[in-house]
């Protein structure tokens, strides 16, 4: 099937402001992923477009880019969801949004990173573990209270689709809170009122407009709104 | 040269997967340590592994560590070093505890333990039933791990370097210096001066077409080392998995096996019960792998074509459990619990929902048994009398202790990892104390440098893509899971013309920015040079043991072949192989039976 891949382009050393680079691929398979795509463009038509992948197969989470006006990654994302069913495709892939463009798909994570760092996403507790030696204890049922926000891959789709990350930078975001939530609802860990402290402050939680940009983003399925939610409720009520 | 920048720290650990991760602990509690990797740490391949990490907690049901030695030992056709097996083994059982300490959220048994499932080779000694020693987190074990551990590291404040990547190695006769980065944000070279490095760049399954591998793994640290003179250690010894994802390569956990699990051939049997009439599907991957490949050539693959059927429906699962007198059964339930990632994949790539179809597979190249050769400390060994390059390191899949031997047992991979990359770290903080800096030679980025020169500026009209294309096809058809000496005597012969095509290799991208054309160039030469590696140390193996597979010689020949394959690069496509003795110990080589 034919494909028109129209891909944001910008390379700092050349160019004053971004354009769009039009690639036509004549046989590509409704099987093929985006990522595919992007590949051969970059190996059969253009070497200077750069973009970040790795494992290909969703677990990696380097390949965050805004297809079709949402964000998604492109190895996750196969040709035959977008076709328009007349046997072609036309598909759009742009970086992420809210993160500086430092050349083509890549933006600078840094900022979104320094969001993770801060709601301190590490187990912490100073307790003596059990003295045979062994493991901690956790019942199932604890285990799966916060199993869902463990499936992070720090992908960053979910943080750069939230219309409040657009409209403040300083909002730590979707993907931070994930990551508070995994160790705030783990009955192991004893480090929450440090972490409500940082998503219950003036950038954290309350940013939340519940408006399901990160669930519908996650490519990971984690419920992410619902993951907020839960945190605000602890703020709200102090209980876990 | 004026504009290279220079740093200084005790030690420089490349690579930031599991065992990397895991040194970094270690060695930034009595060092100054920096981490450097070609990735965001948690982009590392380590976070693909799904279904656990191998340990002899006996939580549900009586295990032992001497068990898991035997099996690891029988796993690896008995190559494996038992020395450094016993530790492996041992070692385990606290590492995996310690994982649990830093928050890692293993799924868990009803009475709280950390729950365990059956793996491939995995046995009670005793019974020869399979055992559960797979420790996991859902699906996804090794995402968990890659996540603890850099979380712990942040929490230690460890000093990352993200999207630096290692280009060289600076060794000085028997001393190490440090190492050459380019930083990719900025395409500016820098040189971190150290007086120990450690290597934890992962595997290089890139060298073939269908693999498991991330588009990353291109053995930059292995070709590294190779080039500064260390040899690469039984690098024949590749392990295809016997359940990708057809054609994609993706991998299917044998966790899918662990929970009941069977492949299917085309006839509609269950065709295990004939390689491996005792524990049939779960038997080692090597095992499991030959008998696809048997099964297609026998025109038993589905509808003939060359791929067969991993079935986890509960219909199908339940029914070989009855049939076999085990009183388990599984639910539909149970499969979106402990295999979500896997329902996924199949549902995303192939339209495949597992719990109503049968999932189509073939083998892929998944994992390097063989690297660069260390001893049970990491510490890098420079012949067959292991004399020791001090200040040199390598852990994970990079290396080559040896636990694996001619096959990897399914989790030993992430157990390696951490057992060793804590190892390595512990002793690499031990060396820096003691040792001093030495100072760098004049112009130690100059080599490299001129290289990617070279590249960038090369007129020649060989496209990339094209001698890549050619390098994975000729070792998926000529060093795979059979092969013989016609075979790979062919695909010798075809990697040197590709080594002389990649000298044609240009790039169109002639910019500093993120250039990653020039450095998927780069890395195409290291894959080409392991790729010979492999080659060649295959074709010199004549007897057939564990994932080297000779049809021309079908016997496993401890005679003559119960010995380490070291091969130095002498020159350019030039290499010479020596033998390192098999360390054995309490368990004599045996026919290998499942």
């Amino acid at each position: 099937m034919q494909v028109n891949l129209r891909i944001r382009r910008f390379n700092p050393e050349k160019d004053q402001k971004a354009w769009w680079g039009e690639y036509t691929l004549s046989d590509a398979l409704p099987t093929d992923t985006v990522l595919d795509l992007l590949h051969r463009v970059k190996w059969e038509m253009d070497g200077t477009l750069a973009l970040r992948r790795s494992c290909a197969h969703g677990v990696c989470g380097s390949d965050a880019v805004r297809i079709n006006g949402a964000n998604a990654l492109a190895c996750k994302t196969l040709v035959q969801r977008l076709s328009g069913g007349n046997g072609s495709a036309t598909i759009q892939v742009e970086p992420i949004l809210g993160l500086r463009v430092i050349k083509d798909l890549i933006v600078d994570m840094e900022p979104f990173m320094e969001h993770y760092r801060s709601v301190l996403p590490y187990f912490i507790n100073d307790s003596p573990p059990p003295a045979d030696g062994r493991e901690r204890l956790q019942s199932a049922e604890d285990r799966a209270r916060f199993d869902d926000t463990t499936k992070c891959i720090l992908c960053a789709c979910c943080t750069t689709s939230c219309p409040s990350f657009w409209a403040n930078e300083k909002y730590v975001g979707p993907a931070a809170i994930v990551q508070a939530h995994r160790f705030i609802y783990d009955s192991r860990d004893e480090g929450a009122a440090e972490r409500l402290a940082v998503v219950g402050d003036t950038f954290g939680v309350w940013r939340c407009r519940t408006n399901f940009n990160c669930t519908s983003a996650c490519p990971r399925d984690i419920e992410v709104t619902k993951a907020i939610a839960e945190v605000k409720k602890v703020l709200a009520t102090g209980e876990i | 040269m004026a504009n290279v920048k220079t740093h200084t720290f005790d030690a420089v650990i490349v690579g930031a997967g599991g065992a990397g991760l895991m040194a970094a602990l270690y060695a930034s509690k009595n060092a100054n340590v920096a981490v450097l990797s070609k990735l965001y740490p948690t982009r590392s391949h380590t976070g693909a592994a799904q279904g656990g990490v191998g340990a002899a907690l006996g939580n549900m049901e009586e295990d032992r560590w001497e068990w898991h030695a035997f099996d690891t030992v029988k796993g690896s056709d008995y190559l494996a070093d038992q020395d450094a097996v016993d530790i492996l083994c041992q070692d385990a059982i606290e590492v995996v505890i310690e994982l649990e300490h830093m928050g890692l959220p293993f799924d868990r048994f009803p009475n709280g333990r950390i729950s365990q499932r059956r793996f491939g080779g995995h046995t009670n000694n005793e019974t020869k039933k399979p055992v559960m020693r797979a420790c996991h987190a859902a699906d996804r074990t090794g995402h968990m791990i890659l996540q603890t551990l850099y979380q712990q590291c942040i929490k230690q404040k460890v000093n990352f370097f993200d999207e630096f990547h290692v280009v060289d190695l600076i060794r000085v006769g028997d001393s190490i210096r440090g190492v050459v980065a380019i930083e990719i944000a900025t395409g500016e070279f820098h040189i971190f001066h150290s007086k120990a490095v450690m290597f934890a760049t992962g595997g290089w399954g890139r060298c073939w077409q269908v693999t498991s591998n991330a588009h990353s793994l291109t053995g930059d640290g292995a070709a590294i080392c190779l080039r500064r003179g260390i040899p690469m250690q039984d690098m024949e010894f590749f392990q295809f998995h016997p359940t990708g994802i057809f054609k994609l390569g993706i991998l299917i956990t044998e966790g899918v096996r662990g929970e009941g699990g069977v492949l299917i051939n085309g006839k509609g049997e269950r065709f295990m019960e004939k390689y491996a009439p005792t524990i049939k599907d779960l038997a080692s991957r090597d095992v499991v792998s030959r008998a696809i490949y048997l099964e297609i050539q026998a025109g038993n693959g589905i509808d003939g074509k060359n791929y067969v059927h991993l079935d986890i429906r509960p219909e199908t699962v339940n029914h070989y459990f009855a049939k076999d007198g085990e009183t388990r059964r599984i639910t539909r339930e149970d499969i979106e619990a402990k295999l979500p990632d896997i329902a996924d994949f199949t549902r995303t790539y192939l339209g495949v929902d597992p719990v109503k179809d049968p999932m189509p597979i073939q083998p892929t190249a998944h994992y390097a048994m063989g690297g660069i050769p260390t001893d049970v400390e990491g510490r890098v060994i420079l012949d067959a009398a292991k004399k020791v390059l001090p200040g040199l390191y390598a852990a994970g899949e990079a290396a080559c202790v040896s636990v694996h031997g001619a096959n990897r047992l399914g989790t030993n991979s992430l157990t390696d990892l951490v057992v060793f990359g804590r190892r390595a770290g512990k002793d690499m903080a031990a060396f820096c104390q003691q040792a001093n800096l030495l100072p760098l030679p004049a112009n130690a980025a100059d080599e490299v440098i001129a290289e990617f020169e070279r590249i960038r500026h090369n007129q020649g009209s060989a496209k990339m893509f094209e001698v890549r294309n050619r390098m994975q096809t000729t070792m998926t058809e000529g060093v795979s899971v059979f092969r013989t000496k016609e075979t790979v005597s062919a695909s010798i012969a075809e990697l040197k013309k590709l080594r002389v095509a990649y000298q044609d290799v240009g790039v169109q991208d002639k910019g500093k920015v993120f250039n990653s054309e020039l450095l998927e160039a780069w890395e195409l030469g290291c894959l080409l040079e392991l790729a010979e590696v492999t080659a060649v140390s295959a074709l010199t193996r004549q007897e057939s043991r564990g994932g080297h597979a000779r049809d021309d010689f079908p016997d496993r020949d401890d005679v003559n072949w119960l010995k380490h394959t070291l091969c130095h690069k002498v020159g350019e496509g030039e290499y010479k192989l020596d033998y390192k003795p098999v360390t054995l110990g309490r368990y004599e080589p045996k026919p290998r039976v499942y």
